[in-house]
């Protein structure tokens, strides 16, 4: 029997992704580490990387960090398809969801610490409505609602300033990059 | 604190953003955390639903279980065990319950009191 060499041809944008999405699933698992008051409740860095994404390459290279980082992320950490995992995708979908329509705000008023508090608020209202209609369909979670939106604007603050800074820094290598027409 | 110089300033719009959902933030605490009064009060004795009453009203009432007899007082929209013949009197230290949702449970005798609101709630969760 002849031997066959299965070749996936990947393409420079694939490798930039699997390097992003790496960084992603990095600080998500970094983050895993950290012990936090009430389950679920996490800074979020690993949308650092998303929205640097976003601002600096497109919105599907963003999605599929975004994604890529929740799948890997949640079989790294031995929860896949697990209600958790479950709350996380839906949080992502909701938030790529309003990404989607949010980068059509116009930048020079609306910079990446918008982008990050919208995306945040978005990101617990997918998770909320995934609670409501299927883990915890009890009026109780309404308790928590207002603790959750206090934690994505703070949250989603401070990753936006991140993030705003993050691009700032490196507009330079950004212009650099593009001038000489090398993806890096 | 001078080190957030060295970080971008937010822009305008950024500011209305986060004014914006700031006061989502203190809408939704001033809505949906005012405790809902409890309206009704639901007696279990062992598996069945023995009572369910009207918190409106002062009155005792004895209700039989295995061990004896638990005596439950209502009083004017709160509810709590007078006595019981258990051991650890658990029921009885739980004291005065008066909001939807709260409950106090005898379990050697097999009485449970809970509190409702108005709207129909879940007595039990599965995941």
């Amino acid at each position: 029997m002849t031997r066959s060499i299965i070749e996936i041809n990947t393409t420079p944008d694939d490798h930039r992704i699997a390097r992003l999405a790496a960084l992603a699933i990095g600080l998500h698992l970094l983050e895993a580490v950290v012990p936090s008051p009430l389950p679920g409740v996490k800074p979020g860095l690993a949308n650092i990387v998303t929205l640097y994404v976003l601002y600096r390459f497109d919105f599907a290279t963003a999605a599929w960090v975004s994604l890529l980082r929740v799948v890997a992320g949640s079989l790294l950490l031995g929860n896949f398809l697990s209600p958790t995992f479950a709350l996380s995708l839906s949080g992502a979908l909701a938030s790529l969801l309003l990404l989607r329509f949010a980068t059509h705000l116009p930048q020079q008023w609306f910079g990446p610490v918008s982008l990050s508090v919208l995306a945040a608020f978005a990101h617990i209202a997918g998770q909320m409505l995934v609670v409501w209609l299927w883990l915890i369909p009890h009026a109780g979670v309404a308790y928590l609602i207002p603790i959750f939106a206090a934690v994505a604007l703070f949250f989603g603050m401070i990753n936006g300033i991140i993030t705003a800074r993050l691009l700032r820094d490196n507009q330079a290598t950004t212009e650099t990059v593009l001038n000489h027409g090398e993806i890096k | 604190m001078s080190r957030w110089k060295s970080f971008p300033k937010p822009l305008p719009g950024d500011w209305l953003v986060l004014a914006a959902c700031l006061a989502l933030v203190v809408l939704l605490f001033a809505t949906l955390w005012h405790p809902e009064q409890a309206a009704r009060l639901q007696i279990r004795n062992g598996d069945h639903i023995y009572a369910t009453l009207s918190l409106n009203q002062k009155r005792i009432l004895d209700i039989p279980g295995p061990r004896g007899v638990s005596r439950v007082t209502i009083d004017q929209g709160r509810v709590r065990f007078l006595s019981s013949p258990c051991r650890n009197q658990y029921c009885v230290h739980q004291g005065w319950l008066n909001r939807a949702g709260q409950a106090a449970v005898c379990l050697p005798n097999q009485v449970s009191l809970e509190l409702m609101g108005n709207d129909k709630s879940y007595d039990s969760l599965n995941y």
